[in-house]
Formats: structure tokens, C-alpha cells, sequence
């Protein structure tokens, strides 16, 4: 392994040396050669065989050509009667992956080795040969592994039996020929043995219930000799349970007693297989539960890491069913907010947020805001989940957590983060009638110092549907306003429509809302001042306290029927002819993509993903004005539209731009006149 | 669907995060850079962690990896996050103890990448495409020093030029450790 042997007494270069220092593959192949010598100096091609499984290791590629020659000379090896050379040899080939032709070189040397007088020949030749055969070679070898499967030496019998769950998958009709074999093999003394027997009986069985079932109970009563046996046999036995007909009245469920019993094993592993068994159990009583979670709960305060975090998320995942049943671990759990692992402090606040009861609600909060501090993004996203349960089970409690979300909200944190709290903030105000002042207020806090824009225009939306109803809805007003002369210009649009909103549903304060909108026509933004336009003109000229036309406030906020991305659809397939373009035959449904789920996580109602009532860019807009003209229609898809074009100077009495859109065979200008309605002109 | 218990991968990465010897059974990870990448956001996430008295948990992606660290060697082990802890723990134990025995007592890169063939061997006895094969430390190390070329077979079984061979790489060994 010292090719490259050191002789300086630096200490400090002893940092960067390596073995593989300045190591390439062209010239590892060259060294392969060695396998080629008559004279083999297994030292030596040990060596070469272990840079180049280095090289392969740190994701080196081999060219099929190169494969193919390194394996044929490493094939050359068997020759040597070194076993640790042949151990290396076994390893590249299993790297290597040869094809089914170039296997055949070695079926005859593998073979040979898995009949060896020595052990460990034979158990490495099985695992080799199984890795790289095929069906055919495979029945070559069958008497073999059946041989093997029954072999005193363990380690000859496990290498068999792990190599019949692999080729389980592929070979399924030889293997479970086995059966017989594998069945002894259960028996045996050799505590992993049968441990890997268990296995592969279990999945040559798996589909037959009643075999299934009579191994279980044959096992439950004899002798497991290994933890992980007994692991297997937990799970096997859950399954049964779960087949088995659900009788509860008649007395307890069968093998619910070997369960428990696993609670007192020896090995943790198996307590914790067992303990989450139970919990697992089809319809669990809080009888059953309690020997479970009382073992969950001496891990809690394990001082291993391992056993905390198992165990508390076991207890989380009950907490979820039966939350009653978890409380008596609520005083360790909130020992375990302080832990130094993350995920275990993670857990155990969730946990207690879903056990928790309504007058333990403010202490909680209390503790939960000291923590917020110390953790990273995803977990204080898993922390406000959590709460926004919470506010939902107990609404009475909506100040002190609503002060918490507020809190949150003001300090630091990323745009997922943020987007949580206020998805929370608005179910509260959503579900909670008392909560609706208060939560609104805290919206227009935050809004004031928002750096994200999505965040904003939302909120803005939201306030627009929700402040309107309240008692006073003049007190918004001014948030809104403000964010019109000091945010970007999708923020300011975004407001704008807010305050069109206000004014129309609520009429007195049309007049007001008129004066803020008459300022917004003097925007930089041509979003912003068409939107304002659009308001001043269609809610009602004057600015006086009249009620807005229901048809108008249905045009203007009432969203939109056909899905935008259908709409988008059927225009691009539109033909221009005769027939005018025909907004209702769009199809309602949107075909949704098949989105890939995790399974942890369960759907999150997002509050304020409703469908956009007003459009959110300029194009949209334009389209939608446009399509509502009928002589338009029959152009088909809007192609572009250009920004507006001032034509008169600025100081006239009235400003005219225009704005030029192409449609595939037309050109629309669209004059934009102030204090006017647009006028079209129809060019060829 | 009641699984054997199965490992994902198992990792030894030295303490800045590269590779040092791992093996991947799941096909999580088609392409050397996907798992470049986890091997990545699992080192930059665990580094910050004390993982050298016990063995400590975390979660990433829908997998939980048990890690534990020994001078400037990081191990981890990778299962499904619905795998028992315990059963990943144990195979974590037995691989760490394993190299320790394997390494004498110095676990550190330099010692694993001058011994690499034995770290290689010793993934190879632990866990079989997923399977776990054996977990005991000491049978572990056991089946890996039987093949190991400087376990001191007897003289015997060399030829002449080989026992030399040996020989004078012990001798300049222990040159350098003066």
C-alpha cells in the first residue's frame, strides 16, 4: 500500500498525504498488466486491484473497452492460491458488473470455489456467482446453494440464503424450490442464520396467508436467537395481526401477548420494534397502547441520542391518534425541548403542541419562543404547522397564539418561513371571528417592512377580501395607501386593486378611495395607472357616495369562471373564422398534474392560494379587456403588446399614449386616452 | 408489506466531506452526482453536531442516517425513514468498531486510506445489497483479517521473495515512526 512511502519529518504535509496522491486511471490500467505476468506477485496486484476499486469509488468511470480488459485480466488471477488476493479479486468483479457473456470465463473458477475446502472461498464465491448469473447458469448452481443454504458453516449458509432473497427478485420459480432447505435452515443454532432464513421464507411465502400465519406461530413459541430474528418475527406478527379478523370483543387480539411480551427483551431494538408495533396496531385501544408507551417513555430520557429520537417520534406519530394517551410524557418531552439534537427538540415541541391542553397552551408559548431562536428555517416551519392546529383545537386561546405568530413573524427568517406564519395568521382570521380585528392589524404591521413581494401583494389581496366586512374598515386605509407610494410597482398595483375594492364594497368610503386613486394615475408604472383607470371609470364616475353596479364589481373582482390556463389554451387553438371567439365553451376543469407526494407530509391548506380575482400582470390585462370586445375576437391569440407610446406632450389637457398590440393578422392601437374612454382604430 | 430490515448506504467521509470508501444499495441515487450531493448536504449538515461520544440521528429527505465521527473520519448509516433507529444504530456500532480493530486503534484517514482494501473488505461482510449480514464487530473483523495480507500469515505460505517483501515494508514502517 506504500508506493508513495514518506520520508520527510514534516508533520504538516502528513495532512495532504495520501496514498492515491496524483493517482490516474490510465496509468492504474497500465499497472494492471501485472495480472497478465505468469510469474503473479499477489502483493503487487493486490495493490493494483485496490487503486483501482479507489478509482471507482470516488466515481471514476471505466469505458465498456476498459471493463472488458480489466476483467478479463483479473480472471487470469484464480491462478494464485493467495487468499487475499482472491478476496480482492471477488470484490472487482462484483464491481465490474460483467455481462452475461464475459461471466462465462469465470462460471467454471467460481464454481470450483464454491465446492472449495475453504470456508470462506465458499461463501464469497455463492455471493459472487449469484451477483453476476443469470437464469440459466443459475440452475447450473442450484444443487450448490441448496447445499449451502444447509451448510454447518454460518457464514457459507448466510451468503446462500442473502442470495436467495436477491435472486428472489429476479429467479422467483428456482428459488422458491428451496423452500425445504430454507425451512431447515429456520432451525438453525446460528443465530443469524436464521435470522436470513426467516427472511427468505417469509417472502417465498409472503403471498400465502395461512403459511404466513403458521410460521409466525411456530416461531412466537420456539426459539429466536438473534435480535434482528426477532425484529423480523415483530413485523411478520403485525402483519397477521392485521390479516386476521378484527374481533375485539372476544378478549384480546391474537399475539398482542408475544408483543408485549417483546417489550422485556434484552435488546433495545427489539423492545422499540415491538413498542412501535403496538402503536401501529389496527384500531389500538388505550389498554393496548399503555405497556408501549410507557417503554417509549424511559427512552426519552436515554442518553443516547438514538433512543430519544426514536422514541419520541414513535410518540409523535401516536400523538397524532391519541393524544390522551401521550400526555404522561409531556414533563420528559419538555425536558427534551432543550436537547442538542434539533430533530429530538423538533419532535418533542410538536409533540406537545398536539397533547398539550388548553391551560398548558400559554406556558407552551412561552417556552416555544425561546426555542424559535436557536433553529433552523425548516424546523420553525414544522414548529408553526403545529401551531396553527393548535389554534384551531382550542379557538378561546387565539390571543396569546396570535401574539406568538406575530412575534415570529417580525423576527428574521426566509420566505417559506414567513409564508407559514401568515398562512396561519389568515386561517385564524378565517375560522375565528374574534380574531379577525386583531389579525388584520398585525397583516398591515407586517406589510409595512416586507421584503417579499408575493408575501405583500397576498396580503393585500386578502385584506382586500376580508377588511371590507370588518366594523371599521377605514382603518386600513392608510396601510394600504402607504404601500401605493413606498413599495415596488407590482406591490402598488397590487394595492391599488385593494383600495378599488374597499371603495366598492363599502360606499362611504367611496369618496375617499376616489381622491387615492385619482393620485395613482401619475404612476410610473403603466400597471398602476391603468388599474386606477380602470377603477375610476367603471366604479361609478362621480366619486360620490352611489353604490356600485353589481355587474361592475362582478367584472372587476369577481374571479375569473374559466380557469386562466384554459383560457390560454383555447386561444392559441383558436382558428380565426367566422365565428367569434367564444368565452364560455372554455373547459371549467383544469387538468391537474399528477403531483408527487411525500408521505410525511400531509396536504397543507394554503390560505391564500385562492384563484387571482384580478390580473396580476399587464398582458393579462390587456387580454382580458381585449377578448371582451367582440369585434376582437376573431383575431386569436394576442401576440404582443408593446408598451405605451406617449403622443401628445405632457402639459396638454389630456395625455394620449398608445399602445400598439399584434395579433397574428391584425394590428390593434389602442389609444389610451385620459378623462376618455379608449378609442380603437382598426388598421389592416 | 413487512420488509427485512435494509440499509441505504453506508458512508466513510473524511472531515471535509469527501469520499473516503462508501457503498450505496438503493437505487435512490442513480448518478455519481446525486450522490455526490447527498454525501454533501449530509456532511454539511451533521458537522456543526458532537458525534464522537455517541452515535447521533438525523433526518434528510425521506431518510433518517446515523452518524458517529472519530478523529477526521465521519461514518454514516442510511436507511428509510420508517426503518427502526436501532437496527441502523447497531449496524453503525458494528462498523465503526470494526474499522477500529481493523485500523488497531488508529481511526484516522490517513490510517483508512493506507488500509483501504480492509475497509473495503469490511463494508463488504457488513450489509449484502441492503441486506445486513453481520452486525459483531469482532466477526466482522474477523472475516476481514483472515484475507488480510498483513495479518502475519505464516512465513510458509509466502514464497521467499514475498516474506522478504514484507519484511522490508515493516522494516521502513517503523523507520517512519521514529
Amino acid at each position: 500500500m506504500s508506493q508513495f512511502v514518506k520520508k520527510d519529518d514534516d508533520r504538516d504535509e502528513e495532512a495532504e498525504y495520501s496514498p492515491f496522491l496524483g493517482i490516474e486511471k490510465g496509468a492504474v490500467l497500465q499497472e494492471a498488466r501485472v495480472f497478465n505476468d505468469p510469474q503473479l506477485d499477489s502483493r503487487k496486484c493486490s495493490q493494483v486491484i485496490t487503486k483501482l476499486l479507489y478509482l471507482l469509488n470516488q466515481g471514476e468511470t471505466f469505458t465498456k473497452v476498459e471493463a472488458t480488459e480489466v476483467f478479463f485480466s483479473v480472471t487470469k488471477l484464480f491462478q494464485s492460491k493467495d487468499i487475499g488476493l482472491r478476496r480482492m479479486v471477488y470484490l472487482i468483479i462484483k464491481e465490474l458488473s460483467p455481462s452475461s457473456d464475459e461471466v462465462i470465463i469465470v462460471t467454471s473458477s467460481l464454481m470450483k470455489d464454491m465446492n472449495s475446502k475453504t470456508d470462506v472461498y465458499r461463501a464469497n464465491a455463492i455471493r459472487v456467482l449469484c451477483r453476476i448469473t443469470d437464469g440459466t447458469l443459475l440452475t447450473q448452481i442450484e444443487r450448490y446453494l441448496k447445499q449451502a443454504i444447509v451448510d454447518k458453516n454460518p457464514v457459507v449458509a448466510s451468503a446462500a440464503l442473502v442470495s436467495g432473497i436477491h435472486l428472489l427478485q429476479t429467479n422467483p420459480e428456482i428459488v422458491k424450490r428451496w423452500s425445504n432447505e430454507v425451512q431447515e435452515a429456520v432451525q438453525s443454532r446460528a443465530a443469524l442464520v436464521q435470522f436470513h432464513a426467516l427472511a427468505l421464507l417469509h417472502q417465498i411465502r409472503q403471498n400465502d396467508r395461512l403459511a404466513v400465519s403458521k410460521l409466525v406461530t411456530s416461531l412466537t413459541r420456539g426459539t429466536v436467537r438473534s435480535p434482528l430474528a426477532q425484529c423480523l418475527l415483530i413485523r411478520y406478527t403485525s402483519q397477521v395481526i392485521r390479516e386476521s379478523s378484527m374481533n375485539n370483543q372476544s378478549g384480546d387480539r391474537p399475539f398482542y401477548d408475544y408483543l408485549e411480551g417483546c417489550l422485556r427483551h434484552k435488546a433495545e431494538m427489539v423492545i422499540f420494534e415491538a413498542a412501535r408495533a403496538i402503536t401501529e396496531l389496527n384500531g389500538v385501544t388505550s389498554r393496548e397502547l399503555t405497556p408501549a408507551i410507557t417503554v417509549l417513555q424511559l427512552f426519552l430520557s436515554s442518553s443516547k441520542p438514538v433512543l430519544r429520537f426514536a422514541a419520541v417520534r414513535t410518540l409523535n406519530k401516536v400523538a397524532m391518534t391519541h393524544p390522551m394517551a401521550v400526555t404522561n410524557c409531556n414533563i420528559d418531552m419538555e425536558s427534551l425541548i432543550s436537547d442538542q439534537n434539533r430533530s429530538i427538540a423538533t419532535l418533542a415541541i410538536t409533540t406537545l403542541l398536539k397533547t398539550g391542553n388548553e391551560s398548558g397552551v400559554d406556558r407552551l408559548m412561552k417556552q416555544i419562543t425561546n426555542f424559535m431562536s436557536d433553529i433552523a428555517d425548516e424546523f420553525k416551519i414544522v414548529v408553526v404547522d403545529a401551531i396553527r392546529s393548535l389554534c384551531l383545537k382550542f379557538p378561546l386561546k387565539y390571543r396569546s397564539l396570535m401574539n406568538f405568530l406575530s412575534n415570529i413573524l417580525r423576527e428574521e427568517g426566509g420566505f417559506e418561513y414567513k409564508k407559514s406564519i401568515v398562512d396561519s395568521i389568515v386561517i385564524l382570521i378565517r375560522d375565528i371571528p374574534d380574531a379577525k380585528e386583531s389579525g388584520l392589524l398585525h397583516l398591515c404591521e407586517f406589510i409595512e417592512d416586507c421584503e417579499f413581494t408575493y408575501l405583500s401583494t397576498q396580503i393585500l389581496h386578502f385584506l382586500g377580501v376580508e377588511g371590507p366586512k370588518t366594523s371599521d374598515p377605514s382603518k386600513y386605509i392608510r396601510y394600504i395607501y402607504n404601500r401605493v407610494i413606498l413599495e415596488n410597482a407590482t406591490v402598488r398595483a397590487s394595492a391599488v386593486s385593494t383600495l378599488a375594492k374597499f371603495g366598492a364594497v363599502v360606499d362611504s368610503l367611496k369618496p375617499r378611495v376616489f381622491v387615492l386613486l385619482r393620485r395613482c394615475l401619475y404612476d410610473n408604472d403603466d400597471e398602476v395607472r391603468d388599474r386606477a383607470t380602470l377603477y375610476l371609470n367603471t366604479l361609478g364616475g362621480d366619486g360620490s357616495v352611489v353604490e356600485t353596479d353589481k355587474d361592475v364589481k362582478n367584472f372587476l373582482f369577481g374571479s375569473l369562471e374559466t380557469p386562466l390556463v384554459n383560457l390560454e389554451t383555447s386561444l392559441k387553438n383558436y382558428e380565426p373564422t367566422e365565428e367569434p371567439f367564444d368565452i364560455s365553451s372554455v373547459p371549467k376543469e383544469v387538468k391537474s398534474q399528477p403531483l408527487t407526494e411525500k408521505k410525511s407530509a400531509g396536504k397543507k391548506p394554503t390560505a391564500l392560494g385562492a384563484p387571482p380575482a384580478a390580473p396580476t400582470s399587464t398582458v393579462d390585462a390587456y387580454e382580458k379587456l381585449l377578448s371582451s370586445i367582440p369585434e376582437f375576437s376573431t383575431f386569436g391569440q394576442l401576440f404582443k403588446s408593446s408598451p405605451p407610446v406617449e403622443l401628445t406632450e405632457a402639459e396638454t389637457e389630456y395625455a394620449v399614449n398608445v399602445v400598439k398590440h399584434i395579433f397574428d393578422k391584425h394590428v390593434v392601437f389602442q389609444y389610451n386616452c385620459t378623462n376618455t374612454i379608449p378609442e380603437q382604430l382598426l388598421e389592416n | 408489506m413487512e420488509s427485512c430490515p435494509s440499509v441505504k448506504n453506508i458512508l466513510l467521509l473524511d472531515s471535509e466531506g469527501n469520499r473516503v470508501a462508501v457503498k450505496y444499495y438503493s437505487d435512490d441515487w442513480q448518478t455519481n452526482s446525486a450522490k455526490e450531493a447527498f454525501e454533501k448536504s449530509v456532511f454539511t449538515k451533521t458537522q456543526k453536531t458532537n458525534a464522537r461520544a455517541e452515535a447521533e440521528i438525523a433526518m434528510f429527505e425521506n431518510n433518517v442516517v446515523v452518524y458517529k465521527f472519530a478523529q477526521d473520519l465521519h461514518f454514516f448509516v442510511t436507511g428509510g425513514d420508517d426503518e427502526n433507529e436501532l437496527i441502523l444504530s447497531t449496524v453503525l456500532q458494528g462498523f465503526f468498531d470494526a474499522v477500529g480493530l481493523l485500523l488497531r486503534g488508529n481511526v484516522d484517514k490517513k490510517e483508512a486510506l493506507e488500509n483501504l482494501d480492509l475497509i473495503l473488505l469490511c463494508l463488504d461482510e457488513i450489509v449484502d445489497g441492503g441486506i445486513i449480514l453481520e452486525t459483531d464487530a469482532n466477526l466482522i473483523a474477523g472475516k476481514v483479517a483472515t484475507h488480510s495480507i498483513d495479518s502475519g500469515a505464516p512465513l510458509s505460505e509466502q514464497t521467499i521473495s514475498q516474506a522478504l517483501a514484507t519484511a522490508r515494508e515493516h522494516l521502513t514502517r517503523s523507520l517512519l515512526n521514529v
